[in-house]
């Protein structure tokens, strides 16, 4: 029998009992459109928190305390090239710390160290409370790539002198002062003073951290004034990271050398069991990605699962199918349809049914993953590979599916068949 | 008196059914000689083997003993696939019940023989017209767009016999073929395989009905899965064969 009237009874047989067909195919339609759209939402997550992490700055460097936040005790010495790089302490990395890598470590465009406090604000008759303060260096906007919108950032003398100078995170100074010019105008953190001087440009929500709606004042400002979390009295002028932004990303392995090398001897410890911890970006985005993709997986298999389920569906109903139509299985028989013309006619009935299936699914999932990324503010990131492998897990499913009431089709007795009522 | 071929000849065909002491005989023995060109009734009563005889002359299933040889060809131990495709070469079948395939065009019905010809006795696009020829000398040549549903008992049996005359078979198989019908269509069925035989067609038709073993040349009485008797009919023109007796082994 030739293939293409194979296909056109298959056709045919479909389009007789279209609405049966159609719900038969709900469940590959489902499985197809469903392994599409997790990935490309598992995808979409992927690709913000890698933008996440880039966007924190470029070529960084974290050093970190064993206090550090980054993940508990997952840090690790990293010699991989380009991007940042983070220093964690926990014997306590200090201020003086940051200031002997800008020294000493060359290599280095910049080091920026964070402290951080929270405290009311007030400024004329507004007040808000619980907002974050940063102290933080002069590299801070070049390191994190920030600019500053009006104004201008506080100074290295600044720093030195303690000067009471801040500069507010651009939704904060719309919440303080409006419209009206913040600049030069004086606000309240807690009990101290602070004169406004400058206003950063908008950045956004990144990880966690919403950039705008922080306060900006030099670390030795923090230091002095506002360390009063129980954490905070502890380490004293303890700083929990220190950024380091590097001048060439060919040269991060051996900046990360110094470096350790550096804090080793300045905190009288051994690399074995140094009381920092030094991460790359790249570090970071493997970790995230190692996550996503246990993630993915496991919504692949989910998906997967459902689309088994509809293959269950569509050999279910074939077998149906195979005892409706056995009179007319019969008459192919008697009219000269071998055991092997059955078997195709069926198989290929219920191939054609998950195929179509399969292609509902792709333009649903495709559909339905534009639709999530568009209402919700989850982003979703189509793969095209996703595609494939759900439309060629919904053929091999008709396939499997469609055998086993196909070879039953095949092997009727052309006299029962043809007696069957 | 022609020379003629030899359609269907049976040689001890026995045919038994299930095994050891619940075994039943369907057929014993059966000699029955078919030349080309006759047209033969089968009659006996329910169980006297008459199915039996004509599923295995229709190649839908095989003898437990005995040769059964069609056209010349020893189909006797044949599987599946050959009988098939002896099924799609030689037979053609006329039904009962008609066994149209449903909410299928009469057109669609009649060519399907075609497609499962895998000699390419004909090329596939002379199926629809071929098709069609056949349905026309059936008288039904402005019914071919009609699905079954759309036709009465006779007109889907013309359709039938259509679809078993397509592949242009050496034997035509009719179980039952009036079974269905009220009298008027069945004689204008019966007249219609009259025809066919009148054109050379060699036709085996199994039936109780005395009118329609009436149109026929030759009848041959089952009984117990033995041939009881074999009774040449009056109205027929076509030459006693002799043999026919000496075969009837009884």
């Amino acid at each position: 029998m030739r293939p293409i009237e194979v296909l056109r009874i298959a056709w045919e047989a479909i389009g007789k009992n279209k609405v049966r067909a159609l719900l038969t195919m709900l469940g590959i339609i489902i499985g197809v459109a469903a392994v599409i759209i997790m990935i490309a939402v598992s995808a979409g997550t992927e690709a913000t928190i890698s933008d996440q992490i880039t966007s924190l700055g470029t070529n960084l460097i974290f050093i970190s305390s064993g206090f550090s936040r980054m993940g508990p005790g997952n840090a690790s010495f990293s010699a991989s090239s380009g991007g940042l790089v983070m220093v964690d302490s926990s014997g306590g990395l200090v201020y003086d710390d940051a200031t002997a890598i800008a020294d000493q470590v060359s290599g280095v465009k910049g080091v920026v160290v964070e402290q951080q406090a929270t405290e009311t604000i007030k400024a004329g008759n507004v007040t808000l409370d619980s907002i974050e303060i940063v102290g933080t260096s002069v590299d801070f906007p070049a390191v994190r790539d920030m600019k500053v919108k009006d104004g201008r950032y506080f100074t290295e003398e600044e720093i030195t002198h303690k000067t009471k100078v801040a500069v507010l995170g651009y939704d904060l100074a719309q919440e303080l002062f409006g419209d009206a010019d913040p600049i030069g105008e004086s606000i309240l953190v807690s009990t101290t003073r602070l004169t406004v001087i400058g206003v950063m440009a908008e950045r956004g929500t990144v990880g966690e951290v919403d950039y705008d709606a922080r306060l900006y004042t030099p670390l030795s400002v923090v230091l002095q004034k506002f360390a009063r979390t129980p954490f905070a009295r502890i380490m004293g002028d303890r700083v929990r990271m220190i950024y380091v932004q590097i001048a060439d990303s060919a040269n991060m392995d051996n900046v990360i050398l110094q470096i350790q090398l550096l804090l080793a001897k300045r905190h009288n410890v051994s690399l074995d069991s140094a009381d920092f911890t030094i991460t790359t970006q790249q570090d970071i985005i493997a970790t995230q990605e190692s996550t996503t993709a246990a993630f993915r997986s496991l919504l692949a298999w989910v998906a997967g699962v459902s689309l088994i389920v509809g293959g269950i569906g569509i050999m279910n109903i074939m077998l149906v199918s195979v005892t409706e139509r056995t009179r007319e299985i019969g008459v192919r028989q008697s009219v000269g349809a071998t055991p092997g013309d059955v078997r195709w006619q069926f198989l290929t009935e219920a191939l054609l049914m998950s195929l179509l299936g399969g292609l509902i699914g792709v333009v649903v999932g495709v559909g339905g993953a534009w639709v999530f990324g568009t209402v919700s503010a989850m982003r979703t990131v189509v793969v095209p590979s996703s595609i494939l492998l759900a439309f060629g897990s919904a053929a091999v499913v008709g396939a499997f599916f469609g055998f086993y009431p196909a070879n039953r089709a095949a092997q009727l007795d052309p006299i029962d068949a043809l007696r069957h009522e | 008196m022609t020379a003629t071929r030899t359609i269907i000849e049976t040689i001890d065909l026995t045919k038994i059914y299930g095994m050891g002491d619940v075994s039943v005989t369907a057929l014993d023995s059966v000699n029955i000689h078919i030349e080309v060109g006759e047209f033969v009734a089968i009659m006996g009563a329910s169980g006297s083997g008459k199915s039996t005889l004509l599923n295995i002359l229709g190649c839908l299933s095989t003898p437990t003993s005995g040769k059964y040889i069609l056209d010349g060809e020893d189909v006797s131990d044949l599987d599946k696939v050959q009988l098939a495709t002896i099924r799609s070469r030689k037979l053609g079948y006329i039904f009962q019940s008609y066994n149209l395939l449903p909410r299928t065009t009469a057109l669609r019905n009649v060519m399907l023989p075609l497609l499962y010809d895998r000699t390419r006795k004909v090329p596939a696009e002379k199926w629809e017209e071929m098709a069609k020829d056949t349905l026309e000398a059936v008288g039904l040549g402005d019914r071919m767009k009609h699905q079954p549903q759309e036709l009465s008992g006779g007109q889907q049996q013309r359709v039938a016999i259509a679809r078993a005359l397509v592949n242009d078979p050496v034997l035509i198989i009719a179980d039952e073929p009036t079974g269905n019908l009220d009298s008027r269509s069945g004689e204008e069925i019966m007249l219609l395989l009259d025809k066919l035989h009148g054109q050379g067609a060699t036709l085996v038709v199994v039936t109780h009905d005395p009118i329609v073993a009436a149109h026929t040349a030759r009848t041959i009485h089952l009984k117990d899965g033995c041939i009881d008797t074999i009774v040449q009919n009056d109205n027929n023109h076509l030459r006693l064969s002799e043999k026919e007796a000496s075969h009837a082994t009884h």
